[in-house]
């Protein structure tokens, strides 16, 4: 049995983990929720904008938060663009379509950083990956810590922009009945474009929360987006409450299935979670009807 | 239109089909039977994908199982390689029924359906690369013994007449089913789920039966790939690379064809050993021109090569 000090440092370390999670599952719920699509592209997304975190660290020496703030619009431009001017158009609105589309475009992506970067797994030239903050009696990870209060930050600042702002408020009302937006006079691909930018934004952020303390080479991104998933699906697909929660959750049960069981077993845990949850509620905790 | 683009289809692949046999030079073999393991995974990938419209994104789990059921047979216990063969379809085509039993039972359709399979077959892989009965991250190395008896030939045209006589199998039988009773209530559940219970079509049966035959096939397809190249590993087997391929060459040959799945796979190795040949071995590359491929497709000629036009 284990002590209970170095269990609750886990439960701690995997809420911590899990925060940076929720950023990765928060894009794609939301991406869900208003285009009813699964944008199996996310991961390939996430593992682009690490490059691009890695590459202006390695070539100009931007801290990984600074870098943030530089790609954050990038990548809502190129998130707005690739959905209104690639996805919309090629799938034609239809379902099956855009899975397929969504999936060339993972292939495109991740392929071109392989064909760019080849299979090699880089990390941040700084250090500090390492560093740890005493909380009490337990240490906890610096780069981490950031992450959480970053990540509890954007999230609340994404519920604020939803409940409270105009474009919120469309974004909503596009998820709820985009043939009934659309009467209102709501500009509707303008929104999906809009929609998908916020979620590649939040990549952008998550991506730069990560970095300090992971590594990253062309197949980073699928291991995180896989547990994104899995907390999208556990919260309730669309859910932006559900899944944060889901991340959260996921993040101790990570921290705790590698502690009891050893890294290898603890990857399945993730994977046989997601299934079970897809075949017993896939209509997850919060989520409407499926 | 269809008409004439299904002649040409067949003819160009008839002389495509006799081209290695006439020349016989190992690397135009070589890329036969390469061709012929991917279009018979495709065409497998076909039966649920295209003429049942549930888009699955994980047939690498039946590719695998075909493949790794096979290898242990007889390399554990010393099968005969036709029986172990026969047991890795049979296996492959088990696991396809039992996954469709229950995915379907549990309502699983359009994107949560690709999920499911995707994160199955990762799983899959994650296990054959861990467990240590299944050779682990080294893998399964079948040993070298080329007689006709072990399944493994001296002769690249005799294999590849073999990986031929399979996908003429699989063209038949997908010719078959398009014909028959549970061919249309195939498609009725395809283009309207709903509709087709409501005329009394059990829905679940037969979806289950198409998966069934599916994973069949796929198994198949990944027993070739042992009994030709006598090697196999888990990302070999159960690797993303297995379901996207499976599944790309019925999209951009004519999901739901006969013959679609066939020409996308010529078409896609084609493609992938002439950008070898210009991109030399940078890695990713001709990846990247599939998936460009993959979307332009969509965009511009949903049917495929040979496709009905216009089909929603």
């Amino acid at each position: 049995m284990m002590a209970p000090a170095i269990v609750a440092e886990a439960v701690v370390n995997g809420l911590l983990t899990g925060a940076v999670y929720a950023l990765v599952a928060l894009g794609l719920t939301l991406i869900y929720g208003v285009l009813h699509i699964i944008n199996f592209a996310h991961g390939a997304l996430l593992t682009c904008a690490m490059f691009a975190v890695w590459a202006l660290d390695w070539a100009f020496g931007v801290d990984p938060y600074v870098a943030v703030v530089l790609l954050v619009p990038c990548a809502f431009v190129i998130g707005y663009a690739l959905q209104r001017f690639v996805i919309g158009p090629a799938s034609g609105g239809r379902d099956g379509n855009v899975l397929l589309v969504t999936l060339g475009l993972a292939i495109v992506i991740q392929n071109g950083l392989l064909a760019a970067f080849n299979a090699d797994t880089r990390s941040l030239t700084r250090d500090g990956a390492f560093d740890v903050v005493a909380v009490g009696p337990m240490l906890l990870s610096a780069p981490r810590l950031v992450g959480f209060g970053v990540a509890a930050v954007v999230a609340g600042l994404l519920w604020a922009m939803l409940a409270h702002t105009d474009t919120g408020r469309a974004i909503r009302a596009v998820a709820r009945e985009d043939l009934g937006a659309r009467l209102v006079g709501i500009d509707v691909p303008h929104i999906f474009g809009v929609t998908f930018g916020i979620g590649c934004a939040c990549l952008a952020i998550a991506a730069g929360l990560l970095m300090p303390s992971y590594t990253v080479n062309p197949r980073a991104g699928e291991a995180f987006v896989l547990i994104a998933f899995t907390a999208v699906v556990l919260g309730g697909m669309g859910s932006v409450p559900g899944a944060v929660l889901g991340a959260l959750l996921i993040g101790v049960v990570e921290s705790l299935s590698g502690l009891f069981l050893g890294d290898s077993l603890g990857q399945v845990g993730v994977f046989v979670l997601f299934i079970v949850v897809l075949l017993v509620r896939p209509t997850g905790m919060f989520g409407a009807r499926a | 239109m269809r008409n004439t683009g299904m002649r040409l289809g067949w003819a160009l692949l008839l002389v495509l089909a006799a081209t290695p046999l006439l020349l016989p030079s190992n690397a135009l073999l070589n890329f036969g039977v390469g061709v012929l393991i991917a279009a018979l995974a495709a065409q497998g990938w076909n039966i649920i994908g295209g003429l049942g419209g549930q888009l699955s994104f994980g047939h690498a789990a039946f590719y695998g199982t075909g493949a790794y059921c096979a290898a242990l047979l007889q390399l554990r216990f010393g099968w005969n390689a036709f029986a172990a063969a026969g047991a890795g379809v049979v296996a492959g085509a088990t696991l396809g029924a039992a996954v469709g039993a229950v995915v379907f039972r549990a309502g699983l359709r359009g994107s949560y359906f690709a999920l499911v399979t995707l994160a199955i077959a990762e799983v899959l892989r994650i296990l054959a690369n861990a467990a240590p009965a299944t050779g682990g991250a080294a893998g399964l190395l079948l040993p070298l013994d080329a007689r006709p008896v072990n399944f493994q030939f001296a002769s690249r045209a005799a294999f590849y007449a073999v990986a031929l006589a399979c996908v003429g199998v699989a063209l038949a039988i997908t010719a078959w089913i398009t014909r028959t009773r549970f061919g249309a209530q195939l498609a009725a559940v395809r283009e309207n789920e709903d509709a087709a219970r409501a005329l009394g079509i059990d829905a679940f049966g037969i979806k289950v039966r198409a998966m069934t035959v599916s994973a069949g096939i796929t198994a198949a397809a990944g027993v070739l790939y042992l009994q030709y190249y006598l090697y196999i590993d888990s990302s070999i087997a159960y690797g993303t690379s297995v379901s996207v391929s499976a599944l790309l060459a019925p999209v951009i040959g004519g999901i739901g064809t006969v013959l679609g799945p066939v020409l996308g796979a010529v078409a896609l190795e084609g493609l992938g050993t002439l950008t070898r040949l210009v991109a030399g071995s940078r890695a990713g590359v001709d990846q990247v021109l599939f998936g460009v491929l993959l979307i332009a497709a969509i965009a511009f000629v949903p049917g495929g090569l040979v496709g009905r036009r216009g089909r929603p």
